[in-house]
């Protein structure tokens, strides 16, 4: 990675659109204009650290881990687990053996959804899920109450995109065998009064899983203060590859959890009449994982790190604002969603275009936004409208790419006029 | 990549004053057709007059090329022979679909406005919703039609 200097800008945040320069999926031209991708909380671009480590990794060191005793599966083995330890201080977790590596948010949900809440939830039991959440935050609560009998229980949001506190607690019942939400909203960039929502819960002693995507690329995030149980995040949104993502899970309770899959490397011992479970996280941990994934979601903390979350989220919240501020001057638009707290997104309508067609018209010009429902169907019934159009922010936009933006919108309109 | 290409003044104007939109209370048949991509919903409404469409009629809301695309097709529908409108939604989906360079759309009259789409693989869907739902229709296929 290249050294930053920080440059002090009049906002007094610091910026970090040098930051740009490491990514090299953003120094194109797409449909003859330079690329302006708004679209990070679909996924992010990756800093050519990040490539590289995976490309190392596989000219290197590339063999399987926990396996051989040869020199690639010793360093293969190091670089996981040198992973394992980096996202485990990032998060600030007490125990390594609290991080299981997944496929990515989803797949932690799901963990947790069979191994934990299934074996102990009972027909009439519920599930206590919020208004906002993404599909994988919804479906696989779905699955264990046609599974079980236990009932989805949804604490509604607001007309501002919000979910009160008091619609969480009068909804947590002795019945409540988990409550599922999301640190912040894909869809809307709702961040959850999560904390709060924690403590009610635990008044309760009703256990608590955060959906952490769209939280990690945008803010610190300490599980231990946040004192959740578990927590789900995904690599690729936070600047590292697909198809690896982690679940935080107390240990305590992945210690008395079932495993999740069979297969290799969550054994200790195999007979035909018994197998034994091999010790946290590996139990969790089946088949050959993503290693060079891994290695890659590494450097990408990595990464992080050496900027400074309270950095990002700073240089992030300035230029929201300022993302705010501008689209609000674009003739028939109108925000979906006015979160007390946000982060990261600003999802909008505009009069008179569906936003598939706006977002056709606007990467005429290069820029890359998300249109459609954000695989948040129930967020898009609430405000009544089919889809949206979604900007979302990273740590490599500024303030030319939300004016580049504003102005494709105004054109937009002239398209179908 | 020119958009004029894509939205052009037919499909422009379609989606402004769409054509036969609304319910016919008379209708034969009905379909229901959702692009769940993208939160697309239409309507289908058919009367039949024998092995002839009498007159087609849609609702719903959509992007400007689903719109369209429905009210375009509700136009070349009036009239037609069943038979006959099952080979157009064939050749539609053809124009739409293929890498080939198609037959000659020009036969295919207002509807070759929509030839644009094929450089958007992403809004093919958008323009055949409306011919899968007038074939659910014709089949009477009960659940709604899926692009998904």
């Amino acid at each position: 990675m290249s050294v930053h200097t920080p440059l002090v800008e009049s906002d007094a945040a610091r910026d970090l659109t040098g930051l740009r320069a490491d990514f090299p999926a953003l120094a194109q031209q797409v449909n003859g204009h330079p690329l302006i991708y708004l679209d990070s909380a679909a996924t992010s671009q990756k800093p050519a650290c990040v490539i590289d480590a995976i490309a190392e990794y596989y000219r290197k060191d590339n063999a399987n881990v926990h396996r051989g005793v040869h020199e690639l599966s010793e360093r293969a083995t190091r670089a996981y687990e040198g992973a394992r330890d980096r996202l485990q201080r990032f998060i600030g977790a007490p125990s390594r053996r609290e991080i299981v590596f997944t496929r990515g948010t989803t797949d932690a949900i799901n963990l947790v959804a069979q191994s934990f809440v299934r074996p102990r939830i009972k027909p009439g039991d519920e599930i206590l899920i919020s208004g906002l959440e993404h599909h994988s935050n919804i479906v696989p609560w779905q699955l264990v109450c046609e599974q079980t009998g236990a009932k989805l229980r949804v604490a509604t949001l607001d007309d501002r995109g919000d979910v009160p506190l008091e619609a969480v607690t009068a909804l947590l019942s002795d019945r409540t065998r988990i409550l599922a939400v999301s640190h912040v909203s894909n869809a809307l960039g709702t961040v959850n009064p999560v904390r709060e929502m924690i403590a009610a819960a635990r008044d309760r002693n009703v256990p608590v899983l955060l959906d952490g995507a769209q939280a990690l690329p945008h803010m610190p995030v300490d599980v231990k203060a946040l004192d959740c149980d578990f927590y789900a995040l995904s690599a690729h949104k936070m600047f590292g590859p697909t198809g690896v993502g982690a679940l935080y899970g107390r240990e305590a309770l992945l210690a008395e959890m079932p495993p999740y899959q069979g297969g290799g490397d969550m054994i200790s011992m195999v007979s035909f009449e018994e197998t034994r479970y091999n010790e946290l996280p590996y139990k969790f941990e089946a088949g050959t994982p993503n290693i060079a994934g891994v290695v890659g979601f590494g450097r990408a903390i990595e990464y992080l790190e050496a900027i400074g979350m309270a950095a990002i989220s700073e240089y992030e919240h300035a230029l929201l604002e300022y993302a705010l501020d501008v689209l609000a001057e674009v003739p028939g638009l109108r925000f979906i969603g006015r979160p007390g707290h946000r982060a990261g997104v600003v999802s909008f309508v505009l009069d008179g275009i569906h936003p598939h067609d706006l977002g056709t018209i606007v990467n005429a010009e290069g820029i890359a936004i998300r249109t459609g429902h954000h695989c948040a169907m129930p967020v898009m019934s609430h405000f009544k409208v089919p889809a949206t159009a979604r900007a979302s922010l990273a740590l490599y936009n500024n303030r030319e790419d939300i004016r580049r933006l504003a102005s494709a919108l105004v054109r937009a309109r002239e398209v179908l006029a | 990549m020119d958009l004029a290409d894509l939205y052009r003044d037919v499909i422009v104007d379609h989606n402004r004053s769409p054509r036969n939109f609304g319910v016919l209370e008379q209708a034969d048949r009905t379909a229901e057709g959702f692009n769940p991509l993208c939160g697309d919903a239409l309507t289908v409404y058919l009367e039949l007059d024998g092995d002839r469409i009498r007159k087609a009629g849609f609702e719903g809301q959509g992007c400007a090329i689903s719109v369209a695309s429905a009210s375009l097709m509700t136009e070349e529908l009036a009239g037609l022979p069943i038979e006959e409108c099952r080979e157009l939604f064939a050749r539609v989906h053809n124009m739409l679909t293929s890498d080939e360079v198609a037959e000659d759309v020009t036969s295919l009259g207002k509807l070759a406005a929509l030839q644009g789409v094929r450089a958007y693989p992403s809004r093919v869907k958008c323009a055949s919703l409306c011919w899968h739902t007038v074939m659910a229709a014709l089949d009477k296929q009960s659940t709604p039609v899926s692009t998904e």
